[in-house]
């Protein structure tokens, strides 16, 4: 069994990663991608805390699951945001979309 | 051979394969490490090995079906065609074509087949003889099969080239809009075994297949089925008159053909899941004395199945991507909703299967099933019928407009 | 050191990797590729997490619709010319800046409490019954996760309307 450090120390990283993408990227979509890392560095996370504190109760793997319910339902709205916001401004590089109209 | 026992071939083979590996002096970690490499390697090659003679079967058999002879120069009755072929593809050229994306287009070719190969880790070939009786070996399925989405999706981008691009987009499309009946029907078999490991399902059909219980079920199943592998009327992913060839244009060679095998694997494959799923895997009388024999029902299940699978392939046209798209959207998914939910409603409402009771008292259990189907399939057909009905009063409309319009006219 | 071990840290060099790669890659279709790797390491750390449902429902959902909702939408707003531009704004420094800081904080919240130098071996309690099946029983009890579940519907159901809604082409 690995400890359950380990997992943390992986899902901080994980997390960094994410928080440095959505803060870094200029496209929309890889910000979206940023978010999805650090949804996936809490899910780790809650089914490691799951496994190693309290496997008799299954709040950890229920969370997790929805996480991926709304990871789903963001992903499908933001992407659509973006398509919408390409095909009305042709671009989705974040800092370009500066008009609150047109 | 001392204490060979028939009726348990393959335990059999198994125990006789142990013992040369005792004599051999490994340790028993080894022994069993050298066990799973070798049963994970069998489970491979099967699938592999069907396909040689799927292709070659079902070349005869399209064959007959246009009234032609098939393959008929290569061995007795041309039996051995696959042969050639293979070997031609196999000294191919393989082309890569400059500006492509060299990591995916390489891996995209492998992962359509390892995909339909990983199936086959959960499938129940006989008694006690699965790779590994997963507890979740439905969603498992479910779960590998969708890499070959990506797969495609993968091989299409990365060929840098916009027919490739364009089929890859109408594949994908196709392929998310049926996998969505396709697990609606699959919760109903999950829901009657109470389980969603593959072998409790076929255990779950020792008094009765779930075909005979959940026939739309099955339909769905077997027709979403058909369109995840991409075959005819649902072949719009190689529609060579409307987009060349499709995501595999720039493939050559034997990348070319993994994606091929990759269909061919996944053809049969969905057939045995079909078997697995409704009617009853490697059941059938006499296994519970004779288990060897129900690989012997298994792979006969499969090979029936998959008869009907080329029979449809051989019979119908193919579709247009409007129409293919809005059958799954308005009739499949639908269905397959409803369904799931009187199909709950059953299971919950019809007495729970009790092993110890006899054939006649499970009847009524039956008949209600059937009952319950029968009803759906009347209604669907009833709103079928209403909804065209009413597009023809429409169009007649339009037309009859036209129609004494044109006659002012003259 | 065992097996799970050997696996778990290659499944985080699967995660790690496949992460910076989502972070800096400019074209975007191989940063998404990058993305199905570290959701691939997350099943893998959930296998070894004796969650295998979580692991094929990571699977199903992750890589079989919302990487492939992302590649699909990488290729309908892809400009010929993105592929020159940079990848990263003007603020990526002070951005590295934040993502180092926070790790640095998370590092030493982690080492307080759960310190990595506790040995290479973990002590789980074992996992009694089949958790698949304890899962779907506490989804569906009222008096445990029955409400947030159908939310949970609710919420999809509308993120689906809203997607039409937004994305569809206005006919004027």
């Amino acid at each position: 069994m690995v400890p359950l450090s380990w997992y943390l120390m992986v899902s901080a990283a994980l997390f960094c990663l994410g928080i440095f993408g959505v803060l870094a990227r200029r496209n929309a979509v890889a910000i979206l991608m940023g978010t999805e890392l650090m949804l996936n560095a809490a899910n780790i996370n809650l089914v490691a805390f799951w496994r190693h504190l309290r496997p008799d109760v299954m709040s950890g793997q229920v969370f997790t699951l929805m996480v991926f319910v709304v990871a789903a339902a963001e992903a499908a709205v933001g992407l659509a945001l973006c398509i919408a916001i390409y095909s009305s401004r042709g671009t989705v590089v974040v800092e370009d979309m500066d008009l609150l109209k047109g | 051979m001392e204490g060979f026992d028939v009726a348990n071939l393959f335990v059999s083979i198994g125990q006789v394969w142990t013992g040369f590996l005792v004599n051999l002096g490994l340790s028993s970690q080894w022994i069993a490490f050298v066990n799973k490499l070798v049963a994970a390697l069998l489970l491979t090659a099967l699938p592999v090995t069907i396909v040689v003679f799927t292709i070659m079967g079902e070349r005869k058999i399209i064959g007959r079906f246009q009234d032609r002879l098939g393959p008929n120069r290569v061995g007795p009755y041309g039996f051995l065609q696959t042969v050639p072929d293979v070997v031609k593809l196999l000294t191919k050229e393989i082309i890569t074509p400059t500006n492509v994306d060299k990591v995916m287009y390489n891996v995209a070719p492998a992962l359509s087949v390892i995909a339909v190969i990983l199936i086959w880790a959960v499938m129940p070939i006989a008694p006690s003889m699965i790779g590994v009786d997963l507890d979740i070996g439905v969603v498992y399925f479910l779960a590998v099969s969708s890499l070959a989405t990506l797969a495609i999706l993968l091989a299409g981008w990365s060929s840098n080239n916009k027919y490739a691009l364009i089929a890859a987009f109408r594949t994908v499309s196709q392929l998310v809009s049926y996998e969505v009946p396709l697990v609606l029907s699959l919760l109903v078999p999950v829901m009657l075994a109470s389980s969603l490991s593959m072998n409790d399902i076929v255990q779950a059909q020792s008094r009765g297949w779930f075909v005979i219980l959940a026939p739309i079920s099955m339909l769905i199943f077997f027709i979403s089925g058909t369109a995840e592998v991409g075959r005819s009327p649902f072949d719009l992913l190689e529609a060579d008159s409307e987009i060349v060839a499709g995501f595999n244009i720039e493939y050559s060679g034997m990348r070319f053909a993994m994606f091929f095998l990759g269909e061919w694997i996944h053809a049969f494959t969905f057939c045995a899941l079909t078997a697995t799923l409704y009617f009853g895997g490697w059941r059938g009388p006499f296994v519970d004395q004779v288990p060897a024999l129900g690989a012997l029902y298994f792979f006969a299940k499969m090979f029936i199945l998959y008869l009907i699978h080329i029979w449809i392939r051989a019979t119908m046209p193919r579709f247009r991507i409007d129409q293919m798209l809005a059958f799954s959207w308005k009739f499949l998914v639908p269905l397959a909703l409803v369904n799931v939910a009187v199909m709950a409603l059953a299971t919950k409402l019809l007495a729970p299967p009790d092993l110890s009771a006899s054939f006649w008292a499970t009847l009524p259990r039956w008949g209600g099933f059937l009952g319950v189907n029968l009803i759906m399939a009347v209604g669907t057909f009833v709103a079928v019928r209403e909804v065209a009905r009413q597009a023809r009063r429409k169009e007649e409309e339009v037309s009859g407009r036209f129609g004494s319009a044109a006659v002012v006219q003259e | 050191m065992g097996i799970s071990h050997v696996l778990f840290i290659l499944f985080s060099v699967l995660i790690l990797g496949g992460g910076v790669m989502v972070v800096t890659r400019r074209n975007l279709v191989q940063a998404a590729g990058a993305l199905i790797l570290t959701l691939f390491g997350v099943a893998g750390l959930y296998v070894l997490l004796e969650a295998g449902f979580l692991a094929a429902v990571q699977i199903l959902i992750y890589i079989g619709a919302i990487a492939i909702l992302i590649i699909f939408a990488v290729m309908l707003t892809r400009r010929l010319a993105d592929e020159q531009e940079p990848g990263l704004n003007s603020q990526w420094a002070w951005a590295l800046g934040t993502a180092v800081m926070a790790l640095a904080i998370l590092v030493i919240v982690i080492q307080g409490t759960w310190p990595l130098a506790g040995g290479v071996v973990g002590n789980a309690p074992p996992l009694t019954g089949d958790s698949t099946s304890r899962l779907g029983v506490a989804l569906l009890s009222p008096e445990q996760y029955a409400f947030p579940f159908e939310v949970a519907s609710v919420l999809l159901l509308s993120a689906m309307l809203g997607a039409i809604v937004i994305a569809r082409e206005k006919r004027h």
